[in-house]
């Protein structure tokens, strides 16, 4: 963990409230996939919690959701400005060679998914991209797993792209039978994931304090009933340890 | 600069400690700095039996600050002093166990089960958390609770007892007394403030516990009130905590009554806040015409 003054190289919509942002900073040379930053938002006072959506050099790229004040200051950023960017944090997904992997995203859980697909594809895995949104106005990020090789099956809730239906509809209507399963996105979406497969990680979000394993501000529960922290022991998890 | 101070207990060297709750047990910020650097530091608050806490969330955002209702998490007396207590003999820094309970039988069973260990130099009773129903705030904001669990505390106690006072009181001063009169040999001012936001898509309090204690820069004023208040009518010391982020928060503090500090929500924010406040505090106390720590203690406080 460092703390690094990041300079926003850009900042631009994806869809009507996504955003993504590039910043310059070493974090960039740290982090792993599955991993994320505390974002320090001028005039807030609590860092927020950003995953790590793509790495290159020293250039890391966040992609976040505007929800309230803070999301929406951060979006107001301009290029040039820099902001505090404390990172990499966070435990991220034990990257390790498969055979095939099957990577699964819902709204603004699909960032994170990104630099997870590139690493299982560059230990030669097949990798199967499967991204879940409301409707057709909403998705993004479908350009960048295809510079990747990856056609990502998209599905949306109301039909209006893709597969009608929840991301579990578009793995069956594209037959995809690959047991080993990575996901990020809206609690009720891991849930079915959890109730689906057995072998796999999930990604988990959490309003959070500090982000380093101090405050005990987003701990959740193991099917043993122990205490986890998601800022630390995660936000990757093993399919089926954690209580959604 | 001599940055020494001495209290009950507490050789430190310096005024500066995390405070409980915002530090864990030490381990996280040890894999990023040195904790010998701090003149000392508060554990996380031990109770008789481990606790899980309260429902997320349990941390909101609030102007200059933040809430919390964590509701005194933790692995209970004996994980602590078998798994936690040996991890902090290694620095050289003073430790202050927090101690908190549901009854003032707890408070004396956690002190009672960590008798004799060394790296203990003094106890933090907490009797001001906010977020649990039973005991916490209703003990420390009720002076003769409060009395009776210091004085019962004090009888199982090996070493100094501190008792952490809270700001959720008409008279501060009253309960300041009831603590001191009761033996306890200093205070900790103040705990969090509690409070309440609301979550406008749900229209439902946002925090899972329903309130919870706000801490950071928003509370620094009321912090300073209460210690300048208390500072004036009781001989025991204070140790000042309340939205410290900088060395110039340490020396309002030192200036209204307080002997040393601790740091909190700040840690969040800036995880090496602590040490870079030792490093700025000579080169402030120097502006300021003050050859230590020590000559900054209670130099606001009317002449009597």
């Amino acid at each position: 963990m460092i703390e690094s003054k990041a300079k926003i190289l850009s900042n631009t919509p994806l869809t009507q409230d996504v955003f993504k942002m590039e910043l310059e900073t070493e974090i960039a040379t740290l982090a792993k996939p599955g991993q994320f930053v505390q974002i320090t938002v001028p005039n807030f006072y609590l860092r927020r919690p950003i995953s790590v959506s793509w790495v290159e050099g020293n250039v890391l790229t966040i992609v976040y959701k505007v929800l309230g004040k803070g999301t929406d200051k951060l979006s107001s950023m301009r290029p040039g400005h820099a902001l505090s960017v404390l990172g990499p944090l966070g435990t991220g997904y034990p990257i390790e060679a498969k055979e095939e992997v099957l990577i699964v995203g819902g709204g603004v859980g699909t960032p994170p998914m990104l630099l997870t697909a590139k690493a299982y594809q560059d230990l030669g895995a097949k990798v199967h991209v499967v991204l879940g949104f409301n409707t057709k106005d909403e998705v993004f990020y479908q350009k960048e797993f295809e510079e990747l090789g990856i056609t990502p099956v998209i599905c949306t809730m109301d039909g209006s792209m893709g597969v009608q239906g929840t991301v579990l509809d578009g793995i069956k209507a594209n037959h995809i039978t690959c047991p080993f399963v990575c996901s990020c996105g809206p609690l009720p979406m891991l849930r079915a994931i959890q109730n689906t497969y057995q072998d796999g990680y999930i990604s988990l979000e959490s309003r959070m304090g500090c982000g380093f394993g101090v405050c005990l501000g987003c701990v959740m529960k193991t099917v043993e009933g122990d205490a986890v922290r998601v800022c630390e022991d995660g936000p990757v998890f093993a399919m089926g340890k954690v209580v959604l | 600069m001599d940055l020494s101070v001495k209290l009950p207990g507490l050789n430190l060297k310096n005024p500066v400690l995390p405070a409980s709750g915002c530090f864990g047990n030490g381990r996280e910020f040890a894999s990023i700095y040195d904790l010998s650097l701090l003149g000392g530091m508060v554990t996380k608050s031990v109770t008789p039996n481990a606790r899980f806490g309260n429902p997320l969330p349990r941390i909101a955002e609030a102007e200059s600050g933040m809430l919390n209702a964590i509701g005194l998490e933790n692995k209970g007396v004996d994980y602590f002093r078998e798994h936690e207590l040996p991890f902090l003999e290694q620095f050289d820094t003073e430790v202050m166990v927090s101690v908190a309970g549901s009854t003032i039988e707890d408070y004396a069973h956690v002190v009672e089960h960590l008798k004799g260990v060394d790296v203990i130099k003094a106890f933090e009773l907490n009797v001001s958390c906010p977020n649990v129903a039973v005991g916490g705030m209703a003990i420390g904001t009720n002076a003769e609770a409060l009395g009776k669990t210091v004085a019962m505390v004090k009888q199982h106690a090996d070493k100094p007892v501190y008792v952490k006072l809270s700001p959720n009181v008409t008279n501060i001063v009253e309960l300041a007394l009831a603590a001191q009169d009761n033996g306890a040999d200093g205070l900790v001012m103040i705990n969090t403030v509690q409070g309440l936001r609301m979550d406008l898509r749900t229209a439902k309090p946002l925090l899972g516990n329903v309130t919870g204690g706000l801490s950071g820069p928003a509370i620094k004023p009321i912090a300073l009130r209460m210690v300048y208040q208390v500072a004036q009518v009781v001989h025991i010391p204070i140790i000042g905590c309340g939205g410290i982020s900088n060395a110039e928060d340490i020396l309002e503090f030192l200036y209204a009554g307080a002997s040393a500090v601790q740091v909190g929500a700040a840690n969040f924010i800036d995880p090496w806040a602590c040490p870079k406040m030792i490093e700025e505090l000579p080169s402030v106390l120097e502006k300021y015409n003050l050859n230590s720590v020590q000559e900054a203690i209670g130099k606001a406080l009317p002449q009597k």
